[in-house]
């Protein structure tokens, strides 16, 4: 029988910073977490995880950030809400997971590029038009990530433009974009500028 | 009835059926509805990521603009994931701090949010304001012989929605059976179909649209109140019945387009055009036979 490698856990001496900072003013929900596992359980993609939910949270309880962030499991999560539903201890998870993944984007630790062109396509579409425009946010999308892969889509892409799903629209690249001046605001009060 | 109506971006393209069918309906049961003029994006799942106060101001500057010409109506939305974050940020507005912070943000806007004004969802409106009782004294052609998959999906009643089950939602049932459809009863109505990863991680999402779809065979349509739910159980059939390893092709309607086919009206508020997987419902084909030799 070989021996036990790992430490045993100094529960008195934990670093909280993460916790801190991804669950705010709420963090000592986050260390209430006992395992029970019923996240990873309710998860539609826990099986495609590299670290299932339950194990992750304990990790963000021991503070094990630059491990978490490389994690594929945060940009797994399709916001279906139903661990934050279930959880006994009332912790906001899937919200979590989203300061998770801003954390990420921040520390430019992104272990998933085509999510961060996801989501970087969409707010910049956004913040030009004021309004989505499905197109140019999916054109804008595929060129940024994996131009190859669109091929998997182009079938589908035109199908929806010859039924009207999508309209094709010029993209209007100069002046000024109907939310910059909010955008502007909210990352001068977020201390971002 | 009177609501304030925030359409959300997908009804300006991909989901125009819905929004077409949805105030087509709400007319008949002889709602008034008003759109909200000059509303933008929510901010959708990626304003959140990409900044958290970013993911409240958003929703908010719409929630404000309700406020100021809502006139105490409440705002009508038909999209799960923008009513998610409407919700999410009349909780937020709850704390004074968070509140005052996101009003320091629409200054720019010239607006105000003072957290009053109530988001609905398109179900909430149709299952609890009008009713199944309301719903079926409007019917003119009954979906008799139609079997229907409810599927309600996830943000349509989760986390912040206070109007039914989050586990095993009903507020479908009353209304597919005011219709007169048989409703199909499955596994699935409340699991997530994969939408937001299905672009970034398609082997993931399309496994998780597979699930709800493999569920739902043996019924002649689904029903969503997504259009989120509506174009990834729709558009993504061929993928998923290669998962699958065999044929699935179900036509994924708007609850709205089903209770206005219904109330009979017209193709032209239907859409049924407009769908990748085509709306051949045999039911469809019965009826029209049935009116065209009464007439």
């Amino acid at each position: 029988m070989s021996e036990p490698t790992a430490e045993p856990l100094d529960l008195t001496n934990l670093d909280r910073t993460l916790a801190r900072e991804v669950t705010p003013g709420r963090w000592e929900k986050m260390l209430s977490c006992i395992q029970c596992g019923t996240c990873t359980a309710s998860c539609p993609a826990a099986p495609a995880m590299d670290l299932s939910p339950r194990k992750m949270w304990r990790m963000v309880q021991l503070g094990l950030t630059e491990e978490i962030l490389h994690s594929k499991t945060m940009w797994l999560c399709s916001l279906c809400y139903q661990c934050q539903v279930r959880c006994p201890r009332g912790i906001p998870l899937t919200e979590t997971i989203t300061r998770l993944k801003e954390l990420a984007l921040e520390r430019g630790i992104v272990s998933s590029p085509e999510s961060e062109a996801f989501y970087r396509s969409f707010a910049d579409v956004m913040r030009r038009y004021g309004r989505m425009r499905e197109l140019e946010f999916m054109v804008r999308f595929f060129l940024t990530s994996n131009p190859l892969k669109a091929l998997g889509f182009s079938k589908l892409g035109l199908t929806m433009l010859r039924r009207g799903k999508v309209h094709l629209e010029l993209p209007r690249l100069g002046g000024e974009g109907r939310l910059d001046r909010l955008c502007e605001r909210v990352a001068e009060l977020e201390g971002r500028r | 009835m009177k609501y304030i109506f925030y359409p959300g971006c997908s009804q300006e393209g991909s989901a125009l059926e819905y929004r077409v069918s949805t105030l087509a309906v709400l007319e008949a049961l002889g709602a008034e509805v008003e759109e909200l003029e000059d509303w933008t994006c929510c901010g959708a799942s990626a304003a959140p990521v990409v900044s958290d106060l970013l993911g409240v101001v958003l929703p908010a500057r719409n929630l404000a603009l309700a406020e100021q010409r809502g006139n105490g109506r409440d705002m009508l939305t038909v999209c799960s994931a923008c009513y998610t974050n409407f919700r999410r940020t009349m909780n937020a507005a709850a704390d004074p701090n968070r509140l005052a912070r996101i009003n320091q943000a629409l200054e720019v806007e010239g607006l105000t949010y003072h957290g009053t004004v109530t988001a609905r969802h398109i179900l909430d409106v149709l299952a609890n304001d009008f009713g199944p009782e309301a719903i079926k004294e409007h019917v003119k052609k009954p979906l008799e012989g139609l079997t229907v998959a409810p599927y309600y999906g996830c943000q349509t009643v989760r986390p912040y929605s206070p109007f039914d089950d989050d586990q095993r939602p009903t507020s479908m049932v009353g209304i597919l059976e005011a219709l007169g459809a048989t409703v199909y009863h499955h596994n699935r109505e409340a699991s997530c179909c994969g939408t937001s990863v299905v672009m970034t991680k398609p082997e993931v999402g399309l496994r998780m649209a597979a699930s709800v779809l493999e569920a739902c065979e043996g019924a002649d349509c689904i029903a969503t109140v997504c259009p989120m739910c509506q174009m990834n159980l729709d558009a993504y059939q061929d993928k998923v019945s290669r998962i699958l390893g065999h044929r699935v092709r179900i036509p994924v309607l708007f609850l709205p387009q089903l209770i206005g086919l219904a109330f009979g009206l017209p193709e032209s508020v239907l859409m049924f055009d407009r769908h990748i997987t085509p709306v051949d419902l045999d039911f469809t084909t019965e009826t029209q036979r049935t009116q065209s030799s009464n007439n």
